[in-house]
């Protein structure tokens, strides 16, 4: 599903070069649910950047589903995002103004899906995050964990080939936290490929393997037995 | 076409519909800007309809035609010779210049503005006593006060009537008398009253104390033969009136032995260079009014630009979830052109309404003063169009600064934004 071939990314900070990613190489498989784990600087959102194509590598090969994801175009690197990727924020990144249905169908609007269509679509994944009776909140009016869920029917309403999940539980409690995961391990059950970038010990280890980057390079990578969050829900 | 999408308009609207208080404050400057600019251009309008309005019944391009004293000697004659004309040189000239519209030949008692005594139940009065034909009405109009003006009638009868003005009539009747039907006597000869007319108070050519009978009427009773004084003569509206003026007088100076160069002989009077004039003040008017209304418009619109420009900041992360959600920069950038678009439509639209409304009172208030000239304060359809179709131009313009703003945001600064 991805494929990543010696990536490279550096910054320049004035006269100083960052180089952040030093020749990164993974492979993920469909249906893969895979936490990226690091201390902060280790070029962890970094890489979810060049992944989630927010972000150009310098140089190395990037893959996704088959298709090389070099030199993008604002438009097509927009359009790549919309067909390829869901993403999960840490800080959910709702639209304030629009209620959760309208959130979820946003996605689908920028797909030019029909309007009706696109509302039944975005109810049908507000139903399975069990926010149907919140469709027409606005986002001030629901708890963390809701949003975070919202983020995620969001993230799901225009079937992406991987999901991207940014912190997802960071700003949350640890109660909402496993909520969430579980709703992420269901969603990874169904066959969906599921990329998390964490910093904690416990959310990594639900789920089914754990990246460790350090300074820029893949320190560890080992397939793990999932803890499942349903049972601390 | 994105024009006819019906998600993009939903789009929009919800937008701006959820952020009112900073939709309308965007709308604020051009809806005072539109009142602005309508009221102005308005009100020109209604200056231009006033003065029609006063002038209405003058025929605006006509001129009037009379004898003088020669200047110059010719073909024999000495000069300070009078120049008299006769009856028959109006049918000459409405024959051979067909840009005549109406001429009305006019016969005056007297000298040129004498005036003579005229007679009733031992009053008097000093009035100026025309023979008229009735076409003299189709150039200046009488607006009668009671009965009727001269007609065809009058003229193949020769009858003895008369159209006296209001001055005339206070001097030679007494308050709230009845004059229709009554006699007046004008050297010795009994003419009955069939109509009072009020001056016309802004084109005064025949004066308020004057007694106007039927041309024919007048040649018997005062013995005045083939003579005529004066003419009025009506142009039609595409000719302009000096191309006219100098055929009549090439023609009666040819007729009269009158030197080809001299000015004075002919007398004549340029009316519609006084309406030139006064259309000319109101174009300019109208002009400068809508110089002034179309830049506050634009500063109107520059302040939308402005306040657009503003929310785009704040709107950093909701522009950079749109693009990691998937909305390309034509996307982002036509959702923010087409806000000003509407912002500015909508806001021109209500600006355009209030004013409409102030007009509407303006003219209930004053429209309706005979002196004042302000009638129907009012906007054209083109005018209107012309307006809105440069405010939504500059707000296309105008709302493509914010646009590139927005799509200058990359998706990962935003959502790094917290």
């Amino acid at each position: 599903m991805i494929e990543i071939k010696d990536l490279h990314k550096s910054y320049k900070m004035g006269s100083n070069v960052l180089h952040v990613l030093k020749g990164i190489n993974f492979k993920v498989e469909e249906g893969e649910l895979v936490a990226i784990m690091g201390s902060s600087g280790s070029g962890k959102s970094t890489l979810l950047n060049i992944l989630g194509m927010l972000d150009g590598a310098d140089s190395g090969e990037y893959t996704l589903d088959g298709v090389p994801i070099k030199n993008l175009s604002e438009t097509k690197a927009a359009q790549y995002r919309n067909k390829f990727l869901g993403f999960i924020f840490q800080s959910f990144n709702l639209i304030n103004y629009k209620s959760a249905l309208e959130n979820v169908a946003l996605p689908l609007y920028y797909q030019k899906v029909p309007r009706k269509e696109r509302q039944e679509k975005a109810m049908k994944y507000l139903e399975r995050v069990g926010l149907k009776p919140w469709a027409d909140h606005l986002p001030s009016e629901l708890s963390g964990g809701q949003k975070q869920r919202v983020a995620i029917a969001r993230a799901m309403a225009a079937e992406p080939k991987v999901l991207l999940a940014d912190e997802p539980t960071g700003a949350l409690d640890s109660t909402t936290s496993y909520e969430v995961m579980d709703l992420i391990q269901k969603i990874n059950d169904d066959g969906n490929t599921i990329l998390v970038v964490t910093h904690e010990e416990d959310i990594a280890h639900m789920c089914k393997r754990i990246v460790h980057l350090k300074d820029g390079i893949i320190v560890e990578d080992k397939k793990i037995e999932q803890v499942r969050a349903e049972q601390y829900v | 076409m994105w024009l006819f999408d019906k998600d993009l308009w939903i789009e929009i609207f919800h937008t701006l519909g959820k952020n009112m208080l900073r939709t309308f404050l965007t709308m604020l400057g051009v809806i005072f800007a539109m009142i602005i600019l309508v009221l102005l251009l308005g009100s020109a309008n209604g200056m231009s309809n006033g003065f029609n309005k006063l002038f209405a019944g003058t025929a605006s391009n006509s001129l009037f035609v009379w004898g003088q004293s020669t200047s110059e000697p010719y073909k024999g004659f000495e000069r300070g010779r009078r120049i008299r004309y006769k009856l028959e040189d109006a049918n000459i000239l409405k024959t051979q210049i067909p840009e005549i519209e109406v001429l009305a030949p006019r016969i005056e008692l007297g000298n040129h503005r004498g005036t003579v005594t005229v007679y009733r139940n031992g009053q008097t009065s000093g009035s100026a006593v025309y023979g008229d034909f009735p076409e003299i009405d189709n150039i200046t109009k009488k607006k009668l006060v009671e009965g009727r003006f001269l007609n065809q009638t009058d003229i193949e009868g020769s009858k003895k009537v008369c159209v006296i003005g209001e001055e005339t009539y206070k001097l030679l009747f007494d308050k709230g008398e009845k004059a229709i039907g009554q006699d007046i006597r004008i050297n010795g000869i009994y003419f009955s009253v069939v109509g009072i007319y009020k001056p016309n108070n802004n084109i005064n050519i025949d004066g308020e104390n004057a007694v106007f009978i039927p041309f024919t009427t007048f040649q018997k009773a005062f013995n005045s033969g083939d003579r005529m004084g004066w003419m009025a003569i009506a142009v039609e509206e595409s000719t302009p009136v000096p191309v006219v003026e100098k055929q009549i007088k090439d023609i009666l100076k040819v007729k009269y032995d009158i030197h080809p160069d001299d000015e004075r002989a002919i007398g004549s009077f340029d009316l519609s260079e006084i309406f030139n004039n006064i259309t000319a003040f109101t174009t300019v008017l109208k002009g400068f009014s809508f110089f002034v209304g179309i830049f506050t418009l634009l500063a109107g619109v520059i302040a939308i630009s402005n306040i657009l420009l503003i929310t785009v900041k704040e709107r950093t992360q909701e522009i950079g979830v749109r693009r990691a959600l998937g909305a390309t920069p034509k996307i982002v950038k036509r959702q923010i052109v087409v806000e000003a678009i509407v912002l500015t439509a909508f806001a021109g639209l209500v600006g355009f309404a209030i004013a409409v409304g102030i007009l509407s009172i303006l003219n209930a208030m004053f429209g309706s003063g005979d002196n004042f000239p302000f009638v129907k304060p009012m906007i054209s359809v083109p005018q209107f169009v012309i307006s809105f179709i440069l405010m939504v131009g500059l707000s296309v313009l105008i709302g493509l600064l914010p646009a590139n703003r927005a799509v200058r945001i990359k998706p990962i600064d935003a959502l790094r934004e917290e």
